[in-house]
């Protein structure tokens, strides 16, 4: 597939009717400083989407825009049809979007076991909340094990894998996580992203943002690179690991 | 032996008035804990509440802690509607907001009590205020010990509401990171209302009490927000064991300070010790 350059996309071509979420030429704003200028982005149904950048690129921003903690000034995000960029962050988790926030934002004075049921507050997830807390626990058995211990103790890594699963157990159709794997070790990162291809393996789609560009495009179908703001690269991982523009900027070739 | 005894008496009023003090300190203490307010209202809205047992005890005729059935849901529904429509509005511009306009609320509530009911003192003269058990060398009022009880059976509640119920996670969850409870599906706003209704709902049962207890004028409750927050400090933020434990320490620096150096010198002996214990652990017995 033909990488699409520049701040606008086609996605009309690239994407058939099952586009899960599409964000349209959105500008953000935090206070007066603008984060996000026109930007746009797609994501279909069962994908796993990588966004790629710099600290300060706004990546995160595009995050919170979408989980509607940051209103977009222009444009419009759509998910599964629907308008959502003019609602809460509860009305939006509502609707099956969920965002593993930077740095995790386990409640430190909640037992492990307490921190995966408020996960499950929002009312499509409340009957399901026994058999999720049972798939998360297969997923990592660790957090079984640690149930009730205040989430706090844990370590970094245990606290990130926490996180993944109290994020899993809102019933997520798209799971936002923001930088999952930052300041970890390489082998517990190894585990967040095994833990990822099993999620994915469920059928929930996934938009991630990472640093790490090398692990990104191993392990996304997509990305997208940002610039201060821009979206200024886009495209299949297998074709971007080509273009000479990242390879320059992030390989050193 | 009769040194002990003469001592036992403000040992065992400094605990029982530190229950009293603890139902007043746990509506301000939960509003600071999960909206981060400080309700300059709070000292009023008891008085309210004892303002309520009045008119239910003249007024209507019926006892002033059973008119709690209806003060109670009355109260919530205050706080409910203080915070939704006003304070949740003033937090977007900025903290500084929410307490200009708890301190409006609390004049405004002043003012109101003195239209209404003048500012004569009232209390709340009931059957029962006369009546004291003795054990021993101790005798306690009656009222006094219902304080103590009140407030032990408003922490278990709360306790129970907090650990058990989704709302009350919810309220948990927000009052550990906003931010995160709101990605978790849960609306703040509405946690936050809530929150703020529960307190008001706690200070309607600990103005009946404290109308049982004293008498009260409308300008009453200044004195006792100063004492609540001596008590949410003291406590620990957000701790509904470090409110209690604190409340009986209160309790019990007044009393005995009234003891020995005198009735006048009682607040200073009270305050002297919140001060140097914050000295000593500046987060509060319980903080964290």
């Amino acid at each position: 597939m033909q990488l699409v350059r520049g701040e606008r996309e086609k996605q009309s071509e690239e994407m058939p009717e099952k586009t899960l979420l599409k964000v349209n030429q959105i500008d953000a704003f935090h206070g007066s400083f603008q984060a996000l200028w026109d930007v746009s982005l797609s994501v279909t149904l069962g994908e796993i989407v990588a966004i790629i950048g710099a600290n300060g690129s706004g990546k995160s921003t595009l995050l919170d825009t979408i989980s509607g903690l940051v209103h977009p000034a222009k444009g419009s995000i759509e998910f599964e049809g629907k308008n959502i960029f003019t609602l809460e962050p509860f009305q939006i988790v509502d609707l099956g979007i969920s965002l593993l926030p930077e740095g995790g934002r386990i409640f430190p004075d909640f037992t492990v076991l307490e921190n995966l049921i408020i996960g499950s507050y929002n009312r499509k997830a409340r009957p399901e909340s026994a058999q999720n807390l049972q798939r998360v626990y297969q997923l990592s058995p660790v957090l079984e094990e640690r149930k009730a211990q205040l989430a706090k103790t844990l370590s970094g890594g245990e606290k990130q894998m926490l996180a993944l699963g109290r994020s899993l157990m809102s019933d997520p159709k798209l799971m936002l996580l923001d930088e999952m794997s930052l300041g970890l070790a390489p082998l517990l990162v190894n585990e967040l992203y095994r833990a990822l291809r099993e999620i994915r393996a469920r059928g929930i789609t996934i938009l991630f943002v990472e640093q790490n560009v090398r692990r990104s495009l191993i392990e996304a179908d997509r990305a997208y690179i940002m610039e201060a703001g821009h979206v200024v690269l886009s495209g299949n991982v297998d074709d971007l690991r080509e273009e000479e523009r990242v390879k320059k900027a992030y390989f050193g070739a | 032996m009769t040194f002990f005894a003469d001592l036992s008496t403000p040992i065992v009023m400094g605990i029982l008035l530190g229950g009293l003090y603890t139902v007043i300190a746990l509506g301000l203490s939960l509003i600071f804990g999960v909206v981060k307010e400080i309700n300059i209202a709070h000292g009023d809205l008891v008085i309210f509440g004892s303002y309520f047992g009045y008119v239910a005890m003249t007024v209507i005729g019926i006892d002033p802690i059973l008119s709690l059935i209806i003060g109670i849901p009355l109260f919530f529904g205050i706080g409910f509607a203080i915070q939704k429509y006003l304070l949740n509005r003033a937090f977007r511009i900025s903290m500084d907001a929410t307490l200009i306009i708890s301190f409006g609320i609390s004049i405004i509530l002043q003012n109101a009590y003195q239209l209404i009911w003048t500012p004569l003192s009232r209390g709340l003269t009931t059957s029962y205020s006369l009546e004291s058990l003795s054990a021993g060398p101790i005798r306690v009022s009656l009222v006094y010990l219902l304080n103590l009880i009140v407030a032990i059976v408003v922490m278990f509640f709360l306790r129970e509401f907090l650990r058990r119920t989704y709302l009350g996670k919810a309220i948990r969850a927000a009052a550990q990171d906003r931010k995160a409870a709101q990605l978790m599906g849960i609306n703040t706003d509405r946690v936050y209302a809530f929150t703020f209704g529960i307190a008001t709902a706690l200070a309607a049962v600990a103005g009946v009490f404290l109308g049982l207890t004293f008498p009260f004028t409308p300008v009453s409750g200044m004195p006792f927000l100063i004492i609540a927050l001596g008590v949410v400090v003291l406590g620990g933020l957000g701790s509904i064991v470090g409110t209690f434990v604190a409340g009986m320490a209160f309790g019990l620096a007044q009393t005995l300070g009234g003891y020995f150096f005198g009735v006048a010198a009682q607040m200073l002996v009270a305050y002297t010790m919140v001060l140097v214990v914050l000295a000593v652990i500046p987060r509060g017995i319980f903080g964290r």
